[in-house]
């Protein structure tokens, strides 16, 4: 009889997996009432922490092109595809029905490469030659709104966090997720999937802990320029668009986990149109 | 024309050596009430409270009419009648014909171009030059485009099968008022909506010729509301629960409070707010261009313009060059009537403004910033400013922060490519910038990195209604004009 080796779940902040700066934690159980892990409860700290190293990471991510992002996300779909075995059975650990965690492990691989496959073309989507009057070269085109922090949904713990995640960072953005408070553990085996596959430190943090408390923090940090939930608190929802106002941040409501489509990636675009003008 | 003596003031002194003939437009074919009333339902009906207020023309501060003051009893008169308009009529009309209805009004516009600019010049200040030439042509433009796209929605959202939104109530600025009513009234009506509008209290006298047009088009009653008054009127459209939507342009205080107000709700809501758009002068450049070029981006319409290029950026090499040509070409600017042909800067639109311009300018020169204003003469009656220009200004400066919407220009000076990004980004705005360069590849990089929705490469405060306008961060949400524009006013499937 061999003793196992318990997994210590701590946070995902540029690039490291550090523990909360609070020492707050919760616990989390298995339906029998069995104590799973110590869950870091982060602290608004340790989200400006992660408002810190976003904000650094996502100038160099926006650079990076567009074939390289693509490629980085499929890399996130193949290095999941690869550990599907062991996310199919943490979520069953979180409660989930094998069906059940099956169908979301492969939907989230789905989403990814779904995603990673706009990468170099919803610009063109979106894009515009604008016909003006004048004697102008005048275009529109889309660019990322900044630093975006997540509220995950309270259910679906790996299809959630990928589905606030990916229309986010394919866009040029980089984000801060609130991963689900009953699902924590496949959030953070997720962020060591990310730290797997070459996606820079800082374009992706991954904090867990309680909702109610990191709510307001993450709507009213004057460093994000986008928040999105997906949720269906009203109240949390309130909250952040109250919040929102103080920089005037887009709010994003994400209804449906399970739609994928480019419109979602423009949610988190700013159409910036550049007039030259035409002659010698 | 641009003999220099010295370069640290102007040579030029265009007031004692040339003497324009007054060319003032004519205004005796203008027909105005001595009173008007709340556009609902396609009737001008009396406000329920019996309240008018005056408005005056900024450059006399003479009385031109009273106005209707609408309540929230109007208010929601004016949201169930868009509301029934949406229900019964317009939503069920074939796109094509919903077209037709605002070519007719782009039409009218346009036959009716040389009154509403008049008009737009006495309600508000700006010189006939610029009604005539820019704010009336192009707000029949943006009708004579939108009415085009009513019936290619779908070619606009691929695959996302987008609908109305339903009612829309829509407020906008003093600064261009027939043009922003144009650029809300008509995506909204392409796509399918139907509206509730209120103008600025200190211009709404196009806005209810708008409505005379509206009503002569024909358009259903009930598609197109204007409901005029101040803050209160504004309120009470943004809380009516029978409004689907919120199109708001003004200030990014009143913005905020907008954004707060909608919390909780369902309304969806666009935002045109503030900025403090950063014009950069590259050694490059070509220079008398580049002066055009800041002239333009600051003293257009007496600087009440959001995207008004209000910081500039000299590259030091350039720097006494390009800052004496300023001067000089500040002293030909024409401050005066706005109904005179010749006149480069009008009034300022009102007392408040004029009031909160001379505060600011006192702040830059009590925070030690440099301030020098063109010599013109202005006149003794009505609310003028003289072109301003502030140096040795700091980034902290407050004139270098705030939106003064006035014209009022702060200079600073910079080396290098990625300091200048780095200071016009230093602002919670993002509306728009401009760069001069000769060189195509700098263009692209400083307008790539400057996050602002609108930039300007060798020119300023150019508009077309095919071209997308809006901000980053704290300018606002949304886009208005162009392909882009339809999104504010349709949900996706």
């Amino acid at each position: 009889m061999r003793l196992n080796i318990q997994k210590t779940y701590k946070l995902y902040i540029d690039g490291k997996f550090p523990r909360t700066e609070s020492g707050r934690y919760y616990k989390l159980n298995d339906k029998n009432g069995k104590v799973v892990a110590n869950i870091c409860r982060s602290s608004r700290k340790d989200f400006r922490d992660a408002v810190v190293s976003s904000r650094k990471a996502q100038a160099d991510w926006q650079k990076k092109s567009a074939f390289n992002k693509g490629q980085i996300l499929y890399r996130i779909a193949e290095t999941l595809e690869t550990r599907k075995a062991q996310f199919i059975e943490v979520l069953q650990l979180q409660g989930d029905s094998k069906a059940s965690a099956e169908k979301e492990v492969y939907a989230a691989i789905d989403m990814l490469v779904y995603y990673a496959g706009w990468s170099d073309k919803y610009q063109q989507i979106f894009s515009s030659v604008n016909p003006v009057e004048s004697s102008h070269f005048n275009f529109s085109f889309p660019e990322p709104t900044g630093v975006v922090s997540a509220i995950a949904p309270q259910q679906n713990g790996l299809l959630g966090l990928v589905s606030c995640m990916a229309p986010a960072i394919v866009g040029g953005n980089s984000v801060v997720v609130l991963a689900a408070e009953k699902y924590p553990l496949t959030a953070i085996d997720f962020a060591e999937v990310l730290n797997a596959s070459d996606v820079s430190g800082g374009v992706v943090n991954i904090l867990t802990g309680n909702n109610k408390e990191l709510v307001s923090h993450f709507s009213s940090h004057m460093d994000v320029n986008a928040c999105m939930y997906a949720g269906n608190d009203k109240e949390h929802l309130k909250t952040i668009q109250l919040n929102a106002a103080g920089n005037v941040k887009r709010v994003v409501v994400v209804k449906n986990i399970a739609e994928q489509n480019p419109y979602r990636i423009l949610e988190l675009q700013e159409i910036k149109t550049t007039w030259h003008p035409v002659g010698i | 024309m641009s003999s220099k003596k010295s370069a640290a003031k102007p040579a030029l002194k265009f007031n004692t050596k040339w003497q324009y003939s007054a060319a003032p437009e004519t205004a005796d074919h203008i027909q105005l009430n001595d009173k008007y009333d709340l556009f609902i339902n396609g009737k001008f009906t009396a406000p329920s409270s019996g309240k008018y207020f005056d408005t005056i023309n900024p450059a006399t501060e003479k009385k031109i009419a009273s106005v209707a003051e609408a309540n929230q009893s109007d208010v929601d008169r004016a949201v169930k009648a868009a509301r029934s308009a949406y229900n019964n009529v317009w939503s069920k009309m074939p796109a094509k014909e919903r077209g037709k209805y605002i070519y007719r009004i782009a039409r009218i516009m346009q036959e009716r171009a040389r009154e509403l600019s008049v008009i737009e010049s006495m309600d508000g200040g700006k010189a006939i030059r610029e009604s005539r030439d820019v704010d009336v042509p192009l707000a029949a433009a943006h009708f004579f485009y939108y009415a085009g796209w009513a019936d290619k929605l779908d070619y606009a959202m691929p695959g996302a099968k987008p609908q109305p939104l339903g009612v829309a109530g829509q407020i906008i600025p003093w600064n261009f008022p027939l043009l922003m009513a144009a650029w809300k009234i008509a995506p909204a009506l392409a796509c399918g909506n139907t509206v509730v509008l209120k103008p600025a209290e200190t211009t709404p006298l196009t806005a209810m010729k708008l409505a005379e047009i509206i009503r002569d088009a024909d358009l259903p009653p009930g598609v197109v509301n204007i409901v005029t008054g101040a803050g209160t009127t504004g309120a009470a459209i943004v809380n009516h629960p029978g409004i689907d939507k919120i199109a708001f342009t003004g200030s990014t205080d009143v913005g905020k409070i907008i954004q707060r107000a909608l919390a909780g709700t369902e309304k969806k809501y666009t935002l045109e707010l503030g900025g403090k758009a950063a014009n950069i002068i590259f050694e490059d450049a070509a220079i008398d261009q580049a002066v055009e070029g800041i002239i333009n981006g600051i003293f257009f319409n007496q600087g009440h313009v959001c995207c008004a290029g209000s910081r500039l950026f000299v590259q030091e090499g350039v720097a006494d060059v390009v800052i004496r040509k300023l001067k000089d070409r500040m002293e030909t600017l024409i401050v005066g009537d706005p109904l005179d042909k010749n006149t480069d800067i009008g009034a300022i639109n009102s007392k408040e403004q004029l009031n909160k311009i001379k505060a600011l300018v006192k702040i830059g020169v009590n925070e030690g910033g440099n301030c020098y204003q063109s010599s013109c003469e202005i006149p003794n009656k009505g609310f003028f400013f003289r072109p301003t220009i502030f140096t040795g200004v700091a980034q902290s400066s407050k004139i270098v922060q705030e939106e003064i919407f006035g014209p009022v220009l702060a200079i600073q000076t910079f080396r290098t490519v990625e300091e200048a990004i780095e200071k016009a980004n230093n602002t919670p705005y993002g509306l728009s910038g401009g760069v001069w360069t000769d060189k195509g590849s700098k263009v692209f990089k400083v307008t790539s990195k400057i996050k602002a929705g609108v930039m300007w490469a060798n020119t300023y405060n150019k508009f077309d209604p095919t071209s997308p306008f809006g901000g980053f961060k704290e300018s606002g949400m949304g886009r208005e004009g162009g392909l882009h524009g339809l999104g504010a006013y349709l949900k996706l499937n």
